[in-house]
């Protein structure tokens, strides 16, 4: 068994429970996934960090059919709004990917899975989100 | 009080797929056109701007080697989806900044049969071993592990967005969008597709991305348009013939993306589509009840649905209403994209917000054939760029 390191540095995996965690502005609170050279609201340069909540709403959704080679289809893609702050772009995994059954405004939450496997054995671990009433 | 500016020549290629021909000779053949449509040379221009997304070395240059050159100044531009529009805006500051008074601009592109865009990721080579790289210390692709960045999926969360937001929109409003694009473009011999579909047919169709299928989303293809402006007190010296086809530059507007939350996830369509779109209302003082036909950004269906909304042309919220009720239709209220649209008339990306122009400027000339909305005083266009710009030019038919 070889060890798992995430597939974005914004997926901790190494601290308690897995979570997300965003660069946030010292001066106005916005949110980046990314490292910034300057807020890209107010502009100012000091940054902190912000454990986001793992639950959230699906405030749209697609449900691709034709993807890039290597990608099972169909999936769902959404973009979700945190509880307390924050909006990401995830797939909805754990339900049946059709309109019936995925739902706009649906309550979901965090769920983890291992998305890749490099030659040294080493394991991606991605995030997706499911419906909350699901198991 | 800077000049008004005017357009006296307009010309596209028809859009469609030239394997015989290359982005030079498409952008030749339509910057040729708009100047015989002016009854002016390249000899006239004093300035030049070309856009294009994919040929960007100095594009400008190669098709003055073509049509004429005269040392003037030439601008090669790049701004995504409003490429062609930021090509026309270029010509139009420079107008209005009096550094010329006769200018030439052109959009072109050659795609060929590009297939899907968007940021798919990149095949990695030999070995593979997990290493953080990036501004978000990726180890492997995460298109479609962390949802979709493909332009269909991409748009199709646009127009979700909306009608999680709004009632009566889904699935069925979106597909009468494209069912009433490919319905205009039948009337269009300069579109990529002249073919009429049913709601039925557009529904069924191969699914992309849930709720845009096949029939809902802008073809790849080649294709160029020109644009030929002056100022206007240039045009007050030129042949009666000329000024009687002169169509008026009221607005020319462009924004990029203001700051909002999702952003950094969800390209955000509306926000600065708004902006231009209010902006051009209070340049031009035109309201949106005055417009005639507009051409928007209908890259995907679910694209077009918001717009509506966005360029105020149904009331707020009730852009499901404006398509059922047939408000965008060309004998609708407020006719949208006549010309077939981005879904049927094409897409070559840089060529498109040059065409939207000669499209609107052609209909208030009288000019536009089997498609003509009848009567046409005053038209909109509007692109937008992900990443991203918006342009939005409110045209006139007016007398000089």
């Amino acid at each position: 068994m070889g060890q798992q390191v995430p597939i974005v540095d914004y997926l901790v995996l190494d601290d308690g429970a897995p979570h997300l965690v965003a660069h946030q502005c010292e001066s106005c609170g916005a949110l980046y996934f990314d490292r910034r050279n300057a807020c890209a609201k107010c502009g100012k340069t000091s940054f902190g960090t912000k454990a986001l909540s793992d639950h959230g709403t699906v405030r749209s959704y697609t449900i691709v059919h034709r993807a890039a080679p290597n990608i099972a289809v169909p999936y769902v893609s959404a973009i979700v709004g945190l509880d307390g702050g924050g909006v990401v772009k995830t797939n909805i995994v754990n339900v049946d990917p059709d309109p019936d059954h995925v739902q706009l405004n649906m309550p979901v939450r965090m769920t983890t899975f291992v998305a890749g496997m490099d030659d040294d054995g080493t394991e991606a671990v991605a995030f997706g989100f499911e419906p909350e009433e699901s198991a | 009080m800077a000049d008004n500016v005017w357009i006296i020549g307009a010309a596209m290629t028809k859009f469609g797929r030239y394997p015989d021909k290359d982005v030079v000779d498409l952008a030749s053949d339509a910057a040729l056109d708009a100047m015989a449509d002016a009854d002016a040379g390249i000899h006239d221009m004093n300035v030049m701007a070309v856009g294009s997304q994919f040929e960007m070395f100095t594009l400008g240059q190669q098709i003055q080697k073509q049509i004429g050159q005269t040392g003037i100044p030439v601008y090669n531009v790049s701004n995504a989806c409003a490429t062609g529009a930021s090509a026309v805006r270029t010509v139009i500051m420079a107008i209005k900044a009096g550094e010329a008074d006769m200018g030439l601009a052109i959009g072109a592109e050659q795609m060929g049969k590009a297939g899907l865009l968007g940021n798919a990721g990149k095949q990695r080579d030999k070995k593979n071993v997990f290493e953080p790289s990036g501004r978000y210390g990726g180890v492997m692709p995460v298109e479609g592990v962390l949802g979709t960045g493909i332009m269909p999926g991409v748009f199709a969360q646009a127009g979700m967005e909306y009608a999680a937001e709004h009632d009566g929109v889904g699935f069925e409003q979106f597909a009468k969008i494209a069912e009433k694009n490919h319905m205009h473009s039948s009337l269009n011999p300069l579109a990529q597709y002249q073919k009429v579909f049913s709601l039925d047919e557009i529904m069924n169709a191969p699914m992309q991305a849930y709720p845009n299928t096949l029939l809902m989303c802008c073809p790849t293809g080649d294709g160029a348009a020109a644009v030929v402006l002056v100022s206007e007190s240039k045009l007050k010296t030129l042949d009666p013939d000329v000024r009687k086809r002169a169509v008026k530059v009221s607005a020319s507007v462009m924004t990029s993306d203001p700051w909002v939350e999702s952003g950094q996830v969800q390209p955000d369509v509306n926000t600065l589509t708004r902006m231009a779109a209010d902006q051009a209302y209070e340049q031009s003082g035109v309201d949106p009840q005055d417009l005639d036909l507009v051409e928007l950004h209908d890259c995907f269906a679910t694209a077009e649905l918001v717009h509506y909304d966005n360029l105020r042309l149904c009331e707020p919220g009730g852009a499901g209403a404006f398509i059922d009720s047939g408000g965008p239709m060309r004998d609708g209220k407020i006719p949208v994209n006549v010309s077939g649209g981005l879904i049927s008339k094409g897409h070559p990306i840089g060529a498109t917000g040059a065409a939207n122009i000669y499209e609107v400027a052609t209909h208030l000339r009288g000019e536009a054939g089997d498609r003509q909305v009848e009567g046409a005083k005053v038209g909109m266009t509007h692109v937008i760029g992900l990443g991203s710009a918006c342009s939005v030019h409110i045209l006139e038919k007016q007398a000089v």
